[in-house]
């Protein structure tokens, strides 16, 4: 029943092809065809910043996103900032501030502060608290994610 | 070249989590991402009704869909029942209680094909009398939620201490009040999930997200038809749990008849909106309390009635009592306590237990009831709580020991910083004044447990170590990670005792195949039980590998030390061999071999609380005071909280990093439960299943903190260390409703201090408005 549409884009800087199903989200396609699990699904209504991915340069709820406006896109997920020469610098940042607990959001989380700081290097505490409101910590208390997205801003490797 | 290795101590430097890594690149897998080979999805059907007779349930349409798997009901499960007092099939097959509860389940090759299944299921239903309050179910010819409990009274507690008509005559003032404390959900990041396997010998595995797993397996089986023993839990990473997987839940035993049905791996993941729907919640209470006291503030009774709306059914929540009844008769000197709880059916959805357990309810309505005496006097809320703190070593009504606690220096620390007195007379003065914008602020403490708590016959743990021949070490425990650190801090312990880098300690919690049994996680125990396991297992790890470098160095085992993976002289510090030699060297002997290999049980110095509720049931008490300035718009009753000084006695820091992340992330639970959260229940139904409508804290809401950690050094504890994770989410709100008063001269006994509520009770405060 469900109608598909062969797409392409660019997939943490690899070309790829996938067969996106117009009715699933971004989401579910990062997840499920290319078991991307770092995305997370926690809300599925764009409530809680889970699932933030970055699309030609600017963080999106990818449960909101439907798959196949991917077509066409350079996309980037929390797997992308791992590479060969070490872990990303906003990545780091989370491990050494102490700011990740259970670690649900963390991804979203890095996601948001990795677009925040590609927009603004050098982010006040307001704006990184304004910049993160959307996205939700039940552990934290968000102090040392705060922390982590400033300290990340002036070593940012982008 | 000799080489002289100092003494470099662990305890109290800042360590990052051994998990953090992984979680920030995405290699942790959680168990909302498990997919197993040839894995099948489940859904449950839920009522719709709250109080309803089944009349029958067609499955027929669901069964005939292509890729349905399995359709169960009632009829298809042994018919055990879980939850605290076994009053809930995990499956209804006669009657329905609730909004949340389950009809029947599927299971499918895809989670939509699920979701078309569920709605071709037919159900008929006569409607219930129903009820949704304490006092209507407690009426005369109240409609019965079970036929067994005609009372509708699930559980009941009763304690008195003292002499309370003595009390009374003593007391000059007398204060009464009454707080009705709301229902609050965990929000967990990752919702409820479980995956079953089955094996063809009967046995199970559950992939779960339970924070108590060798008692899920004795609690589980019953449901399932099986024993015990053949229940295998397997925890992997969790998106926040808080308290939430104490109980066995219907959806767990669901996915294991599924599994069973289908002889498939199931997997059964909640939607957020069944998240907020169908979790157990925090417990609500009405509290009334009656407290007297001298004219120079010595406290001389209190008496505290509290009634639990239970729900349909019987989780944890009707058990919070028991916490809530320390704090109400041990929290400040008072010579004459009386307490009483009665949890009560009806037909709302029932209440687990949330981190801080029935002390986030009880320090809500005590310590604004302390505030009200203290005015009543004319004492300032200092002088009034110090005059009546606890001591150290003082024995409590219910025969606990408090040990080395430091509530004087709590309160002193917190008000101190603060400059709390005079900002506070300054708001007192200025309530006349006029002005849109009020500051306040304002004060609240807390006592709670901070060395297990002894609900169980054992609140111990076990813990084996291996090392192998490269001086790595495994610690398999009992202890449960949850996300709060505990991996990191018995890593840091052992690291301490075995002289060895925290990177090559594994630590596997996760398996109940593997693991020596423990209580769970859960009342603040892990760092304090398992962490002292750990203690105890390296120790003995320790002494077997000096006794052998003793006979290779011709030394005695005292003069030896283990520091950065070598064998040295304990005195100068001179390194004699290396770790992994010595360990080889042990391994290789011939006839003589041996392994170090460590095996360890702790079962803490507390004791069970008897059926009058005596006992010392914690091996260590612990205390916070926690001041808040906030400024309120008093034309739109918003709340901005600006500043949070907390000083809470930890016993010892291992790791600030890791305290400091849970009194921070406590902290902001607390303010959302006295600020902003709350699921509306009305006639049984959740009105706000979404984050949209459910409001918890984000960013920019969180003030500034400033914590202070008192360190009583704990004769029992891990290196001095106390449990420290809940009082942080207990504390803070009546701290708030206190500076809410200061600022205002409006008191709200009822949280959440939602703008709402708050300009409402600004508005029929006579004088001020404008």
């Amino acid at each position: 029943m469900s109608l598909t549409h062969k797409i392409t884009f660019a997939l943490n800087g690899k070309p790829v092809r996938a067969d996106a199903d117009v009715a699933s989200s971004a989401l579910e396609l990062l997840r499920g065809a290319f078991e991307l699990g770092g995305t997370k699904l926690a809300c599925g209504e764009g409530e809680c910043g889970a699932c933030t991915i970055i699309v030609d340069g600017r963080s999106r709820n990818s449960c909101l996103m439907p798959a196949v406006d991917l077509e066409g896109r350079e996309v980037l997920t929390v797997e992308g900032l791992w590479r060969e020469d070490g872990i990303d610098p906003v990545q780091q940042a989370f491990v050494d501030e102490g700011a990740i607990q259970c670690g649900f959001c963390t991804p979203g989380m890095i996601m948001q502060t990795k677009y925040l700081l590609s927009r603004n290097p050098d982010l006040t505490a307001e704006e990184a608290e304004r910049g993160l409101e959307g996205n939700v910590c039940r552990c934290t208390g968000y102090k040392k994610i705060i922390a982590a997205a400033i300290g990340a801003g002036t070593g940012a490797r982008d | 070249m000799d080489k002289i290795i100092e003494k470099h101590s662990m305890i109290g430097k800042r360590v990052t989590k051994l998990d953090a890594p992984d979680k920030a690149v995405a290699r942790t897998r959680y168990i909302n991402d498990m997919v197993l080979p040839r894995m099948l999805y489940g859904k449950i059907l839920r009522t719709d009704r709250v109080h309803a007779r089944i009349l029958s349930i067609d499955t027929s349409a669901a069964e005939a869909l292509p890729g349905v798997q399995a359709v169960i009901t009632a009829k298809d499960t042994p018919g055990g029942k879980i939850g605290v007092l076994r009053d809930n099939p995990p499956l209804k097959g006669d009657v329905v209680r609730c909004i949340r509860d389950e009809i029947a389940a599927v299971a499918a090759e895809t989670e939509e094909l699920c979701d078309e299944a569920i709605r071709l299921i037919k159900v008929e239903y006569e409607d219930l009398p129903t009820v949704f309050d304490c006092t209507s179910a407690l009426a005369n010819g109240a409609p019965i939620i079970h036929e067994d409990r005609p009372d509708n009274i699930a559980m009941e507690q009763n304690f008195e201490h003292g002499d309370m008509a003595e009390g009374e005559a003593q007391s000059d003032f007398v204060v009464e009040g009454a707080y009705n404390v709301h229902y609050v959900t965990h929000c967990n990041m990752g919702v409820s999930c479980t995956v079953a396997d089955y094996d063809t010998d009967g046995r199970v595995t559950i992939y779960t997200q339970t924070q108590y797993p060798f008692n899920v397996k004795m609690d589980i089986a019953p449901s399932l038809g099986v024993h015990p023993g053949d229940v295998r839990i397997i925890q992997p990473p969790v998106g926040g749990a808080f308290g939430s997987k104490l109980d066995v839940y219907p959806y767990e035993p669901i996915c294991v008849f599924l599994a069973k049905k289908t002889r498939r791996p199931v997997k059964l993941i909640y939607s957020r909106e069944e998240e907020f729907i169908a979790s157990p919640t925090r417990q609500p209470v009405e509290f009334k309390i009656r407290a007297g006291m001298k004219k120079d503030g010595t406290l001389t009774f209190r008496d505290c009635d509290s009634l639990l709306n239970n729900g349909g059914y019987t989780s944890w929540g009707a058990t919070t009592p028991y916490v809530t009844m320390r704090t109400m008769t041990s929290h400040y000197t008072v010579p004459n306590v009386r307490y009483r709880a009665r949890a009560v059916y009806t037909n709302n959805p029932f209440a687990g237990s949330f981190r801080g357990y029935g002390n986030v309810q009880a320090t809500w309505a005590l310590e604004t009831h302390m505030d009200k005496m203290a005015e009543k006097i004319g004492m300032d809320p200092i002088a009034f709580r110090l005059k009546n703190a606890n001591p150290p070593n003082q024995i409590t009504p219910q025969g606990s020991n408090l040990g080395c606690i430091d509530l004087v220096g709590c309160i002193e620390q917190a008000a101190a910083k603060s400059d709390f007195l005079a900002k506070w007379h300054a708001n007192n003065k200025a309530w006349a004044e006029p002005g849109r914008f009020k500051r306040g602020i304002g004060i609240a403490t807390s006592l709670h447990n901070a060395g297990g708590a002894k609900i169980h016959k054992s609140d111990g743990c076990g813990t084996m170590l291996k090392m192998d021949d490269y001086a790595r070490v495994t610690i398999i425990t009992g202890g449960s990670e949850i996300g709060q650190g505990l991996d990191t801090v018995l890593a840091q312990l052992v690291a301490e005792e075995l002289g060895v880098p925290m990177r090559d300690i594994t630590i596997i919690n996760n398996d109940s195949a593997l693991r020596p049994w423990d209580v769970g996680v859960h009342a603040s125990r892990t760092t304090y039980i398992a962490g002292n396991s750990a203690v105890r297992v390296a120790r003995k790890a320790r002494d077997q590998i000096l006794r052998a470098a003793a006979a290779h160095t011709n030394m005695l085992p005292d003069m030896l030390d283990l520091r950065q993976g070598h064998v040295v002289q304990a005195e100068t510090g001179l390194a004699l061999m290396p770790l992994d030699r010595i360990l080889r060297q042990m391994h290789f002997a011939g006839a003589e071999a041996e392994l170090v290999m460590a095996t360890d049980y702790y079962e803490p110095p507390s004791e069970p609380e008897d059926a009058n509720h005596m006992g010392d049931m914690s091996a260590a008490y612990s205390h916070a005071a926690h001041v808040a300035e906030i400024v309120v718009d008093t034309r739109l009753g918003t709340i901005k909280v600006e500043k949070i000084w907390s000083a809470q006695d930890v016993g010892r820091v291992i790791n600030p990093v890791g305290l400091e992340g849970q009194i921070e992330g406590g902290i902001a639970m607390g303010l959302g439960y006295g600020l902003s959260e709350e699921l509306k229940i009305v006639e049984g139904k959740v009105l706000n299943p979404s984050f949209r409508d459910y409001h918890v804290m984000t960013a920019p809401e969180m003030p500034e903190l400033d914590l202070t950690f008192i360190e009583t050094g704990d004769a029992e504890g891990p290196a001095g260390a106390k449990g420290i994770a809940e009082l942080p989410t207990i504390v803070i709100a009546p701290a708030i409703g206190n500076a809410l008063y200061n600022a205002t001269g409006v008191r709200i006994d009822h949280p959440p201090l939602t703008p709402e509520k708050v300009a409402r009770a600004i508005a029929a405060h006579k004088g001020l408005l404008g």
